[in-house]
C-alpha cells in the first residue's frame, strides 16, 4: 500500500514552548513560540509555511485564529479534531498534500495553558455538557475521562490478572524517564509505593495513574523528504501513518481491552514494512497508566495480556529492552489537553541523536501513538532517520 | 392512543427519554438485520437500515466493567459506574445500587430497574 508514500515526507524541524507552568500566557501565544521556533529549526521563516493543521480542546474553529495569528495564508488546511491523536493524525492528510503538491511546507502546531488559564477545566467540561451532550453516559456521572480508562482498567485486570502494581508500573518508568529530562515537568523520584498510595480518583486508577495537567506547546514541520535533506537538521522521514476511530464513548466499545490501536499499528507498519521488533524507541499517549498496556499489546509490542509482566519487568524503564516514553510521556513529563504532538516531537529528537541523558543510543526507527477521546480515535506513526529509507 | 414510542414526530433520543420518564426501558432491534442496538439510533449501526423496532428488553444483564467514582461525602460520596451487557447483546453505561461501590463485581447478574427517568440495576434476587 502507498509505497510510493512511505517516507515521502520528512520532520525539518521541532520545538516545544511553556511545558510546565506558563501563567500569563494564552493558549495561542504558546503555540505561536512553539511555532516560530520549530520553523526556524527546520531552517524556515513563517513566510515559507503554505500548509497549516492545529486543533484546539476548545475553540472549534481553530485554524483561523492560528492562521490569522501567525500572519499565513495557507494553501493546505487541516483542523481535524479527534482528541489528542489529532497531531498525528494529521501527518496522513499532511503527507497526500505534499505529495499532491498542493503545499510545500506543513506547520503542524498546538498550544494550550490549561493548568494557569482562569477558564480553567471545570468551565471546559461543564461547557463540553452542553455543547458536545453525552446523554446515555453524563447522567451517571462518570468523572470524564478518568472513568473510561478505569472500566477499561478494570476489565484488563478481570480478563487477564492485570495488577494495580503493573500499573503503577508504568507511572514509575515514566518517572524514572523523566527524571533524566530537563523539560519534564514532574521529576522527584517517584516509587511503587507512591503510586499505590496515592489518592483514588476512579477505581483502580489513582492520581498517579492519570497524566498531568500542565501548559505547554509543541510544533513540527513536515516538507517532501528531498526537500529535507537540504534542511538544518537530519530528516525524520515519515514510513508509516493510519488512523482508525471505532467508537467514541467508552460504553460502545465492543472490547474494553482492544483499542483501535491494532487496525492503526498494522496498517502503519505494513506501510513501512516494518514489524514492532523493527523498533528503536516507542513514545505512548499515556493519558493514563492502562493507555501504555493497550498499546504495547495493540501495536504488536506485546501478546494480549502480557504487557503488565512486561512493563512490571523494568522492560519500559531506562535501561530495559524497549524505551517508552523517554521525555517523561504525559504522566511525568507535559500534558497541556492534548498530548499527541509531544510524542513526535520526542521521537524526532531521539532520531536526531538531540536526546542528551536520556538518549537512545544509535535510535533508527521510533514509533508515536496518538489517543483522543476516552480511548475513541487512535493514530499511529512510524518515522526512521534517512538510512531507513 | 399509542405509546410515545410510535410516534414519528420526535427523534429517538426523545421518544426514549419519554418512554423512561414513564417508566418503560426501551431498546431497539433491527427489523433488516435483527441486531439490538443500544444506546436509540435512527440507523442501524449493524446494516444500516432505518427499520429499527422499540422493544423492551427482559431486563437482565452482567456486569461488564466497573468503577468507582471518588467523590468527597459533600459532592455525593463515591459512586458506582458500571458498563452493562444486557442478555439482548447491547451494553450501557449505568450503575448498580443496593450495594456498596466497591461491592461491585465483573460478572455480577443484575436486573434493569428504572428511577427518575434512568436506567439503574439491582443485583439479581435483590428486593427493589
Amino acid at each position: 500500500m502507498s509505497a510510493s508514500l512511505r517516507g515521502s515526507a520528512a520532520i525539518a524541524g521541532v520545538a516545544t514552548f511553556g511545558c510546565g507552568e506558563m501563567p500569563g500566557f494564552t493558549d495561542i501565544e504558546l503555540l505561536a513560540r512553539a511555532a516560530r521556533a520549530a520553523v526556524a529549526d527546520a531552517g524556515l521563516t513563517l513566510r515559507d509555511i503554505d500548509g497549516l493543521c492545529t486543533a484546539s480542546a476548545s475553540a472549534t474553529m481553530w485554524p483561523m485564529p492560528v492562521a490569522e495569528y501567525l500572519g499565513l495564508r495557507p494553501s493546505f488546511i487541516e483542523g481535524t479534531m479527534l482528541g489528542g491523536s489529532s497531531f498525528i493524525a494529521h501527518l496522513m492528510p499532511a503527507m497526500l498534500a505534499l505529495q499532491a503538491g498542493q503545499c510545500n511546507a506543513v506547520l503542524v502546531c498546538y498550544g494550550s495553558a490549561q493548568r494557569s488559564a482562569t477558564f480553567g477545566r471545570r468551565e471546559l467540561v461543564a461547557s463540553r455538557r452542553f455543547l458536545d451532550p453525552q446523554p446515555y453516559e453524563m447522567p451517571y456521572e462518570p468523572l470524564l475521562p478518568a472513568s473510561a480508562y478505569a472500566l477499561a482498567a478494570s476489565r484488563h485486570m478481570h480478563e487477564f490478572g492485570t495488577t494495580r502494581r503493573q500499573l503503577a508500573a508504568v507511572a514509575v518508568a515514566a518517572r524514572a524517564w523523566a527524571q533524566l529530562n530537563p523539560e519534564a515537568f514532574m521529576r522527584e523520584p517517584l516509587t511503587m509505593d507512591d503510586v499505590l498510595g496515592s489518592r483514588m480518583v476512579s477505581d483502580p486508577l489513582s492520581v498517579r495513574d492519570c497524566c498531568l495537567v500542565t501548559d505547554g506547546a509543541g510544533a513540527f514541520v513536515l516538507v517532501r523528504g528531498d526537500r529535507a535533506r537540504d534542511c538544518p537538521k537530519p530528516p525524520v522521514h515519515v514510513l508509516g501513518s493510519a488512523t482508525a476511530v471505532w467508537n467514541r464513548q467508552v460504553s460502545s466499545m465492543p472490547d474494553l481491552t482492544v483499542t483501535a490501536a491494532r487496525e492503526t499499528g498494522q496498517r502503519a507498519f505494513a506501510m513501512a514494512g516494518f514489524e514492532p521488533k523493527d523498533v528503536d524507541v516507542v513514545q505512548l499517549y499515556d493519558a493514563f497508566t492502562i493507555n501504555t498496556l493497550l498499546f504495547l499489546e495493540d501495536l504488536g509490542f506485546c501478546a494480549k495480556g502480557e504487557s503488565g509482566a512486561f512493563v512490571e519487568s523494568g522492560a519500559i524503564s531506562p535501561g530495559g529492552s524497549l524505551p517508552v516514553n523517554t521525555n517523561g510521556g504525559g504522566l511525568s513529563c507535559v500534558h497541556p489537553g492534548m498530548y499527541g504532538i509531544f510524542a513526535v516531537i520526542e521521537a524526532v529528537r531521539q532520531l536526531r541523536g538531540e536526546a542528551g541523558e536520556r538518549q537512545v543510543p544509535g535510535a533508527r526507527t521510533a514509533l508515536a501513538h496518538g489517543n483522543g477521546g476516552t480511548l475513541s480515535s487512535q493514530a499511529t506513526a512510524v518515522l526512521g532517520t534517512q538510512d531507513t529509507l | 392512543m399509542p405509546g410515545a414510542e410510535e410516534s414519528t414526530m420526535t427523534g429517538v433520543q426523545a421518544r426514549h427519554q419519554v418512554a423512561l420518564d414513564e417508566g418503560r426501558f426501551l431498546i431497539q432491534r433491527c427489523e433488516a438485520c435483527t441486531c439490538h442496538v443500544y444506546f436509540p439510533r435512527e440507523v442501524c449501526p449493524h446494516c444500516g437500515s432505518d427499520r429499527l423496532a422499540w422493544v423492551q428488553p427482559q431486563g437482565l444483564g452482567t456486569v461488564y466493567a466497573v468503577t468507582t467514582v471518588r467523590r468527597k461525602a459533600d459532592a455525593g460520596g463515591d459512586v458506582n459506574v458500571s458498563l452493562i451487557d444486557l442478555d439482548e447483546g447491547v451494553r450501557l453505561m449505568s450503575r448498580v445500587e443496593g450495594i456498596a461501590p466497591s461491592d461491585v463485581r465483573i460478572g455480577q447478574r443484575v436486573r434493569a430497574r428504572v428511577a427518575d427517568g434512568l436506567v439503574v440495576f439491582d443485583l439479581e434476587g435483590a428486593s427493589a
